[in-house]
């Protein structure tokens, strides 16, 4: 995993609420047996016409957002289903922060596993810094992990809050599966015991 | 455990399963039972792989194929669309390379993933079940903590059996008094995601109780736990009782005898004590809901059936009232139409929702010697190979053919729109899945979310219909 520390970048402001994981990345291009290439399907249902050309209209087809590293939207991003294709997607595009009043569990867990900071800053400060992202190409956005805060175009900064763990795993890219490896005998432990008390669990 | 501080039936399956609490809080959560699809774990696996990790409990694991796949006979003569197979294919490869038990696609116990859990009598009360799947919260109703994962965390749980996680709030919301006449499961969670919106249980895991909640069989009970996810909720979850038992005492694959009476003990300690804190509470008259449909592209936009199209113009918030000028547009709708007035083209039967033989009997006491309007396509899709046998056994599928419905094999079909079953733009359906949003069954689809006896009303109507017109009382 690709660790996150700072980013400066081009904010895609997106002033939806509800942005749920069918509208990130829709079933039908959940085939891949791959993390890699769902970017080109992200937000497939907005960004593409039903000829497959593209949709002027929507916002990651517009420059200077189709190399948004940021994307800012409203409350309960990435609810719904638990497809982590939806990180993947927004990764494999570019994205590697999304900005928001809050979001859904599932989605929320899942960026951290793939190196996407998920931001949450009040709905007023979200229209703020959609209002800044849509000043265009000199208008960027720094977003500082270290520090915990977003620097607006501006120079004011914004202090964000980010669960210690997850922070530590983010700045060094951490692989949990290793750091939970070293707790091993624990778990050996623990399945003795269950093993004991619910034989009904154990083949 | 010593004497200690009032529980919830959430706080003690989390601590029985609490492996060590980490310095900052976060527990590793050891997992009893591991679903896994054909969707979500190929790139766990191929993790796996790359690491040189083994499964740990490959006897706590099952897999099984149901979001990809068709559901008519082609079937039977291979997968035809060429991703589907691979998808398909490859963890057909990794449950050997893996040793994972495995359900194939023509095996009759083959199903959706949290239709055969509980059915097979793998899903058991005290458990802690995970699959990479939002549905997972279905298993609740078992009264086990199950919660749908990313696929990061299947590759954690495939090599280590647990979970790094930070606890989550205790919320209950109880369901008074009896259900009203023409309701049932689907309309309580409807009601209740309504009620507290579709962020409404972020953060918390939703504990169902109260009257109408206890009287729900066991397939209600999942129809409830399985929508928790709709109100923002990671998992729902029903306290084991009598009728839990003695739905575990009939599956295959469930603790029987000696085992089965020691297990029971150990269940009867899991209900909430009585002076547990909820950090949320919420109580709702079962006799005052109506038989529900939801309108809009969020299952929080939900009407009782006698209800008209909002108008968003009575809406100050300007941010609600563009996302619901977006809803009325997308869904083809008029404010102030009447629900009843709308034309269906689709009425799906099915999903991890709603495809389990009480709802399979539910939709054929409404088809029962009625005929699917002229120009709808109505379709049936049971949960699994095993309901589907029962279904034909009670001569269910008969009494559906017969009425104009097609009768097809077990998946996740329709639901999501990633299998053959899907709407085509503008299509407006009747099903009874878990989720209306824009494009979910099909691009452009327009979906209302229904009982299983409301989808089949629709479908002998024409048109969304009160279920109510078409059930004899005494059928109630």
């Amino acid at each position: 995993m690709q660790a996150f520390t700072t980013l400066t970048g081009i904010a895609a402001p997106l002033p939806k609420a509800n942005v749920d994981t069918d509208q990130i990345i829709p079933a039908r291009f959940l085939k891949s047996i791959s993390r890699l290439g769902f970017g080109k399907n992200l937000f497939a249902n907005f960004r593409y016409r039903e000829d497959g050309s593209e949709n002027p209209d929507f916002v990651l087809n517009q420059e200077p957002y189709r190399k948004a590293e940021i994307l800012i939207a409203f409350e309960n991003f990435g609810c719904g289903s638990s497809r982590e294709h939806a990180p993947w997607a927004l990764l494999d595009f570019g994205i590697r922060c999304v900005i928001a009043p809050d979001f859904a569990d599932i989605f929320h867990n899942n960026c951290f596993k793939n190196g996407i900071l998920p931001v949450r800053l009040p709905k007023e400060v979200c229209a703020q810094l959609m209002e800044d992202a849509k000043l265009g190409a000199n208008a960027r956005i720094t977003v500082d992990l270290e520090r915990e805060v977003v620097v607006r175009p501006n120079g004011e900064e914004i202090p964000f809050k980010i669960d210690p763990l997850r922070r530590h795993l983010l700045l060094n890219g951490l692989d949990d599966i290793g750091q939970t490896l070293q707790h091993v005998a624990s778990i050996d432990s623990f399945e003795a015991k269950q093993k004991a008390a619910q034989p009904w669990l154990y083949a | 455990m010593s004497a200690q501080k009032p529980r919830t039936l959430f706080d003690k399956i989390w601590d029985a399963h609490v492996v060590e609490t980490l310095p900052d809080g976060t527990a590793l959560l050891y997992i009893d039972l591991h679903l896994t699809h054909e969707v979500t774990t190929p790139q766990a696996f191929d993790g796996l792989r790359t690491a040189g990790r083994r499964v740990r409990r490959p006897d706590a694991t099952l897999a099984v194929v149901d979001h990809n796949i068709a559901t008519d006979d082609s079937r039977r003569t291979g997968i035809v669309d060429p991703e589907s197979r691979l998808q398909v294919e490859t963890l057909e490869k990794n449950v050997v390379e893996f040793g994972v038990p495995y359900i194939p696609l023509l095996d009759d116990r083959q199903g959706i993933v949290h239709v055969i859990g509980p059915e097979l009598g793998r899903s058991l009360p005290g458990m802690t079940i995970v699959c990479g799947d939002s549905h997972t919260s279905t298993h609740g109703a078992m009264g086990a903590l199950a919660f749908g994962i990313g696929t990061s965390e299947v590759e954690h749980v495939l090599a280590t059996q647990t979970l790094l996680q930070k606890p989550a709030k205790n919320m209950r919301i109880s369901v008074d008094g009896n259900l009203a006449f023409g309701c049932s499961a689907k309309d309580i969670v409807l009601a209740i995601i309504g009620r507290i919106g579709t962020a409404g249980g972020t953060g918390h895991v939703i504990e169902y109780a109260g009257d109408a909640i206890r009287a729900l069989d066991m397939a209600g009970r999942m129809t409830v736990c399985n929508m928790s996810i709709e109100g923002g909720a990671r998992a729902g979850m029903v306290a084991p009782d009598q009728t839990t038992y003695d739905y575990i005492a009939k599956t295959p694959n469930g603790p029987k005898g000696a085992k089965l009476a020691r297990a029971i003990e150990w269940w009867k300690t899991l209900p909430s004590d009585a002076a547990a804190h909820f950090d949320t509470e919420l109580r709702l008259d079962a006799h005052a809901i109506a038989p529900q449909v939801t309108w809009g592209t969020n299952p929080e936009a939900v009407l009782p059936i006698t209800g008209t199209v909002p108008n968003p113009a009575d809406v100050e918030d300007e941010a609600k009232r563009a996302q619901m000028e977006r809803m009325v547009q997308y869904m083809g709708l008029t404010p102030g139409q009447r629900l009843q007035d709308l034309k269906v083209d689709v009425v799906f039967i099915g999903s991890c929702t709603n495809s389990r033989i009480e709802d399979i009997r539910a939709a054929a006491s409404i088809a029962k010697g009625r005929k699917v309007a002229d120009g709808v396509r109505a379709m049936v899709v049971p949960g699994s190979g095993l309901v589907k046998k029962q279904a034909e056994a009670e001569g269910l599928d008969r009494i559906l053919k017969e009425a104009g419905f097609e009768w097809r094999e077990a998946g996740c079909s329709m639901c999501l729109g990633m299998n053959p079953d899907k709407l085509t733009p503008g299509q407006r359906s009747a099903s009874t899945s878990n989720r209306n949003f824009e494009g979910r069954q099909g691009p452009g689809g327009r979906t209302h979310l229904l009982s299983p006896a409301m989808a089949a009303a629709a479908a002998v109507a024409g048109h969304l219909a009160d279920v109510r017109d078409y059930q004899p009382k005494e059928t109630m």
